[in-house]
């Protein structure tokens, strides 16, 4: 272990049966992203304010020393960098290397900064997990694989959604956290506004 | 009446007691014990450590009492454990430079500082059953003389300073780079020489041995020297962050084979000699000097050799078709049933031969007609 | 099985390949290399499948483990056992009650819906394999949707044949975007991939996971003048009379004498359960008996 002082925050909020508890929220986040629009609950990770309950489990079930993850704006604390170093041992990198990226929206931008995968590897690019106040199956108009007709979501903003989804298959995916709650966009999901469908 | 086929279960597990009972076969006969097979079929046992990636003699001697013998079922074996043991971390590379040499030969000198070392080998006896062992035969002792003390340099070394071999990239030999883990990592392709090291020392040696065979053969020429042969004993040193330096954690017995291929020059490079690369777990010669043949085969697009179409040039080819388990895996599963996609071709079979058929009848009855 | 982690596969390899699945999931039909894991089983024999489903299940989990439709092929029980014993969790052969299925070769008659996850086990998963046998030159043709080739092979079956050979793994085209291996299950079963349930596909030999998510657009590739054609042997089934099941066709006597049977047992169990009767049903007692 590091010997500097470390914030006691630090020694917990990691899973009580990491297996188990990483294979609920595993199927949560699968669920989320293979149905754009649906929002689960996904619990069982404690890290340091601001970061919500639903983004240090997905943290913890994704991320460990092999992927490199970006921390923005609020997030980017000396207490959530320990508690990330000793829970998961991701290294703290710049976007241009980031496998994973955390922050509100505001902080995370501007997007282009994150890889969006190669012609050949379309897989090598970011994950966002977007921190929100709230998550509701209101806002945005959602069309694409893993949505039967259509499905609404609050997405903070529409154009840099649009803008990915025409990359595909290259491109961004995002997760929203807010609480306990996970919601999933990826790059596949065409986005439009509410009254543009109307 | 047509009754469902059932009880697969039971028939596996039936399967299983059976296939136990087979394994200790005649029960009248003394049982092998995992020693006996460590100390008595040492070179099975170093070939399941080397194709199975770990090296732990009492392990793989297990698997070969287990697997009755069958000695890729054992590599097997091996793999599917290691797979389970977490990777703490990583050691230096080795130094074989201060092998304690049981064996070492240079084809290519008569003599060497160090000296020829012929050591325990098969190469010079005469391949005569000896029904001696049908019996338990004592063996005499054999001579013994002392140890050499210092270092034995590579013979490469020697030519290195001529200038005369080609040099090794600094990161490559000095392990200051860390190579890639084919066991953590997909295989991608092209391959850096250290992957395509790693999956040929992991390779079957039928495999590699043929591969090596096929260059000498003509196919995607490259007449190769053994440079060196060397089968000893070395340390394995780990770095420990927190003490600030390398402790030794164990020792290996390795063989190690180094090439010397003639290169003819291009057009930028002078003619020298080129390099193929061996090394192997416990006293695995054949297969260290085959690897050596087939890495110097790869390379032939660094050096800028000519490469020609042949399969031991074709870097695709062998890294993909060199492993035994993914092998004998893929090749076995065809016992699975298979009838839902037979089925499926028999439909399509039977539809096309009907259509046939029926346009034939047509012809017929329109001759008939005529 | 104590000695071993919850579903058998450490959690830093599990993690690894979840992040696998989410960017299959993000990619439909597009093939994400993995570092699998050797198992202990053969490569051949289901350990993409596993090594997906290992990364799946949690404790709250049915499994349905099916090979050729049925669950007591030797493979399926083989498999099935290996999951009770190392993640100690619920199993089924009702396709309605399982929340993962594990599959070989065949899709399930029921529809699946949405919760459940249609986990495939895939021998090749390059559908350009057989036509171009390096992994250098059919990712580069994937990454310019370079398909000609494909459509050029399917074309050559029609004028030699008349007929589109190929009869299994039959290559479909996923949203518009990745030709994509169905893995080798009939074509029959090709038109049910546009479904409700989440479909993952693990290669573990070839070390490849790709998916596709609920509601994809899963096309059969074909040519206006020759549509797809998901045909099957013309006849009901022997034991539950269904007429738009896949069927196994079983030789029972010396003679050659044949019958039709449900390849997807627990269907055929359940129509045979509800009173549906085929030629050769037994006797309604008999019939009866079984179902209990």
């Amino acid at each position: 272990m590091p010997e500097k002082h470390m914030n006691e925050q630090s020694l917990i909020g990691a899973f009580e049966a990491p297996p188990q508890d990483a294979a609920r929220a595993f199927r949560a986040a699968l669920e989320a992203l293979a149905r754009p629009g649906s929002i689960h609950e996904i619990t069982g990770g404690k890290a340091p304010a601001p970061m919500s309950e639903a983004a240090a489990t997905l943290l913890l079930t994704l991320c460990d020393p092999e992927t490199p993850l970006y921390l923005s704006g609020a997030h980017d604390t000396a207490e959530i960098r320990d508690w990330i170093a000793f829970q998961i041992g991701a290294p703290i990198v710049a976007p241009a290397e980031a496998m994973f990226a955390l922050g509100t929206w505001e902080a995370l931008l501007p997007v282009t900064e994150f890889p969006i995968g190669t012609a050949e590897y379309p897989d090598r690019s970011t994950t966002l997990i977007v921190e929100t106040d709230a998550l509701h199956q209101h806002g945005a108009q959602l069309t694409g694989p893993g949505i039967k007709t259509v499905a609404s979501l609050s997405l903070p903003a529409l154009d840099p959604f649009r803008m990915n989804a025409a990359l595909f298959p290259l491109g961004l995916d995002f997760y929203f956290t807010s609480g306990t709650q996970i919601a999933g966009l990826p790059r596949s999901t065409q986005v439009s506004d509410m009254m543009e469908t109307n | 009446m047509y009754v469902a086929v059932k009880g697969g279960e039971r028939a596996i597990d039936n399967a299983h007691a059976w296939l136990a009972e087979e394994r200790r076969g005649d029960p009248e006969v003394a049982e092998l014990d995992v020693a006996q097979i460590r100390e008595q079929l040492a070179l099975a046992v170093n070939r399941v450590m080397t194709e199975g990636s770990l090296y732990d003699p009492d392990l793989a001697a297990l698997a070969i009492k287990q697997s009755r013998g069958d000695l890729i079922e054992a590599i097997f074996l091996i793999r599917a454990y290691r797979t389970t043991l977490p990777r703490i971390g990583h050691s230096r590379p080795v130094e074989t430079g201060v092998m304690a040499c049981d064996r070492r030969v240079s084809a290519t000198f008569k003599d060497v500082p160090g000296g020829q070392v012929l050591g325990a080998t098969f190469d010079y006896t005469h391949r005569l059953l000896d029904f001696k062992l049908m019996a338990e035969g004592e063996v005499p002792e054999a001579a013994k003389a002392d140890p050499r003390q210092e270092p034995t340099p590579h013979v490469t070394s020697f030519l290195n300073k001529e200038g005369l071999i080609q040099s090794e990239a600094q990161g490559e030999v000095s392990g200051e780079q860390t190579p890639p883990d084919l066991t953590r990592e997909p295989l991608e392709l092209p391959a850096n020489r250290a992957l395509r090291l790693q999956a040929l020392t992991r390779g079957d040696e039928g495999f590699i041995l043929s591969m090596a065979y096929s260059t000498q053969r003509g196919y995607g020429n490259s007449h190769a020297f053994v440079g060196e042969l060397r089968i000893g004993r070395v340390a394995v040193e780990m770095d420990i962050p927190e003490l600030g330096f390398a402790i030794e954690i164990g020792e290996v017995e390795l063989t190690e084979c180094e090439t010397v291929n003639k290169f003819a020059g291009s057009k930028v490079e002078p003619p020298q000699f080129t390099r193929g690369y061996g090394l192997t777990f416990g006293q695995t010669e054949r297969k260290a000097i085959s690897m050596a043949l087939v890495d110097r085969s790869l390379r032939s697009k660094e050096l800028g050799v000519e490469v020609s179409n042949s399969p031991a040039h074709d870097e695709e080819f062998v890294l993909y078709h060199c492993d035994n388990i993914q092998a004998t895996g893929f090749l076995e599963h065809i016992k699975l049933p298979h009838y839902v996609d037979f089925q499926s071709e028999m439909e399509l079979v039977r539809k096309m031969r009907a259509e046939i058929a029926a346009g034939q009848a047509q012809d017929s009855a329109q001759e008939a007609a005529q | 099985m104590s000695d071993y982690n919850f579903a058998y596969l450490d959690e830093q390899t599990k993690r690894m390949i979840r992040r696998a699945i989410l960017k299959g999931i993000a990619v439909p039909g597009y093939q994400v290399p993995f570092a699998s894991r050797e198992m202990p089983m053969p490569y051949g024999w289901g350990t993409g499948g596993v090594q997906v489903s290992a990364a799946c299940l949690m404790p709250e989990d049915t499994l349905k483990v099916i090979d050729q439709g049925a669950d007591d092929t030797t493979n399926a029980v083989s498999i099935r056992k290996f999951f009770e014993k190392t993640a100690g969790i619920a199993v089924t052969e009702k396709t309605r009650a399982a929340t993962v299925i594990q599959t070989r070769h065949r899709i399930p008659e029921e529809p699946l819906a949405e919760g459940q996850i249609l986990v495939y086990q895939v021998p090749i998963p390059e559908p350009l394999r057989f036509l171009e046998p390096r992994e250098t030159e059919t990712r580069k043709m994937h990454a310019l949707e370079e398909y000609g080739l494909m459509h050029v092979k399917l074309y050559e079956d029609i004028a030699k044949h008349g007929h589109i050979a190929t009869s299994y793994a039959y290559p479909v085209k996923v949203e518009g975007r990745y030709v994509m291996d169905p893995s080798p299950i009939p074509k029959f079963d090709n038109p049910k991939m546009d479904m409700a349930a989440i479909q993952l596909f693990g290669a573990g030999r070839e070390q490849r996971i790709y998916a596709v998510p609920p509601y994809t657009k899963v096309v059969s590739l074909d040519f206006e003048d020759h549509p797809f054609d998901p045909s099957k042997a013309e006849h009901p089934c022997d034991l539950c009379g269904a007429e738009h099941t896949y069927l196994d066709e079983v030789i029972v006597d010396d003679d050659g004498g044949r019958m039709f049977v449900c390849s997807d047992t627990d269907y055929c169990a359940e129509r045979q359960a509800l009173g549906h009767r085929g030629r050769l049903s037994p006797p309604e007692t008999l019939a009866e008996e079984a179902a209990q």
